[in-house]
């Protein structure tokens, strides 16, 4: 790739740092070359970035009817399965699987919930209520 | 307290922790390119059966941890490199080198790393990037990819680096073990090394899914995605694809075009007409590559999606394969 054809596509990365691309000048000679972005993986981003929203949707949906614990809604949210989530709180995944059912979540001690709400990032009522506000 | 370091930026994170933590015993000889290319970083596997954010495996360049080691070894530099069990000696490891004076390079997970933006963040635990100092309660941190040093608080330093799940970096630290100054001769030798072990990993290793074949059977793949996975996951999986390719960290091209420079750098130091003819052959595969991508990019933006188009896009990968295989063959010949 030519010097002058590295892409200047603004990407949200693009508004924090730009990002070194490898490129030839004039002579053939391969130098530096600061990109701000380009259009073919900003929407390849995009839609990996959609497929999960729909993920966090549908499960927010399945724990407003009674179907999944808050539990299922933060491990799409945070892109965890059970193992990462078994890597930060230390309970087995089929201890965490079970976590998934509603009464079984409804009945976690504190302690247990303050694991997960460390993992996940939150305060424990923000586990429970799926109220959580971030940039 | 601050230790006498420069930042510098580069386009991938191991390749230019390695660089900027050699800068100063190399004079600044070992340039990204020099250490990407000395640590045989140039890759290619499709890891089947295994699922990556709901996508497939699949890695444009070597196992993480490779390129510090590989390139050190080969220049002939001892490694220090440690693991910790508790997060109070990881710290206090740490806090140990940058009391010496020493900058360290430490290995980290992405997904609460603060200064990237949301949308990039992912359970990736390969991350690295270098501390090299401490005021108050920040530590002075030299992320590669970033235009500038940045800081982070001692819990958010402890939080990245001991990050779980796969590849969990349990805190490691690496440096140089010595400062003795490096010469032109030991990069000689380790240039041609690095090449060596290159050519091995991309036409050597049995079996269909790793080096120049990895590339083919991916193409070949790919041309079964729609029929096999329906169009929109099909669409996932090439964004997938193209996202390990040109994301932040490869300098474009799935880091064919860092290799390209590597072979012009290679060159000033043991002048031979067959590595430039083989840098020019790399640029022809980045540029194949990009042109890969955006054909993706149709498919997943939902402008094209026939067969057709799936067969244009696998048939890309096929003639890829096929100048990468011819490159690497040219430098596997070279008698030094």
């Amino acid at each position: 790739m030519k010097k002058e054809n590295v892409p200047q596509d603004l990407s949200s990365l693009g508004k924090i740092t730009r990002e070194v691309c490898y490129a030839t000048d004039s002579e053939g000679k391969y130098v530096t070359q600061l990109s701000d972005g380009w259009e073919v993986k900003i929407t390849a981003l995009d839609v990996a970035r959609k497929e999960i929203d729909g993920r966090i949707a549908e499960a927010k949906q399945k724990v407003l009817n009674k179907e999944a614990s808050p539990l299922l809604f933060f491990m799409e949210l945070r892109l965890m399965d059970a193992g990462i989530v078994a890597d930060y709180t230390g309970f087995w995944k089929w201890q965490i699987k079970r976590h998934l059912k509603p009464d079984i979540f409804n009945r976690l001690s504190e302690k247990d919930l303050k694991k997960y709400a460390e993992a996940f990032n939150v305060k424990v009522d923000e586990l429970k209520s799926m109220d959580v506000h971030e940039d | 307290m601050k230790i006498d370091f420069e930042h510098g930026q580069a386009a991938h994170c191991e390749s230019g922790v390695t660089s900027n933590l050699l800068k100063k015993i190399s004079k600044g000889k070992i340039t990204e390119p020099l250490a990407f290319g000395i640590g045989a970083g140039l890759f290619f596997v499709y890891v089947p059966l295994i699922k990556i954010n709901n996508g497939p495996a699949i890695a444009f360049r070597s196992m993480p941890g490779f390129i510090f080691n590989r390139t050190c070894k080969s220049l002939g530099i001892p490694v220090v490199q440690k693991k910790f069990s508790s997060k109070e000696k990881a710290e206090a490891a740490l806090m140990e080198s940058l009391n010496a004076g020493q900058p360290v390079g430490a290995q980290v997970g992405v997904y609460y790393l603060s200064y990237f933006p949301k949308e990039y963040r992912f359970h990736f635990n390969a991350h690295n990037l270098i501390v090299f100092g401490k005021e108050g309660d920040n530590y002075l941190i030299s992320d590669p990819i970033m235009e500038h040093a940045t800081t982070l608080t001692s819990y958010e330093l402890e939080r990245v680096r001991f990050a779980k799940g796969a590849l969990a970096p349990k805190g490691q630290l690496y440096y140089p073990g010595n400062q003795n100054e490096i010469t032109d001769d030991q990069i000689r030798t380790a240039i041609k090394s690095g090449i060596k072990k290159n050519v091995f990993n991309m036409l050597s290793i049995p079996g269909p899914f790793a080096g120049v074949s990895g590339i083919s059977y991916t193409g070949n793949k790919i041309k079964r995605w729609r029929d096999k996975l329906g169009l929109k996951t099909a669409g996932l999986y090439l964004a997938q694809l193209v996202r390990m390719q040109e994301e932040i960290g490869t300098g474009g091209g799935g880091f064919r075009y860092i290799y390209a420079a590597f072979l012009q750098q290679a060159n000033d130091y043991l002048p031979n007409a067959t590595l430039l003819q083989a840098s020019e052959m790399f640029t022809q595969a980045g540029d194949l590559w990009r042109t890969a991508a955006v054909q993706a990019a149709g498919i997943y933006k939902g402008r094209i999606g026939s067969q057709e188009d799936f067969d244009v896009m696998g048939n890309y990968l096929l003639a890829i394969a096929d100048i990468e295989k011819k490159a690497f063959t040219l430098l596997k010949n070279i008698k030094w």
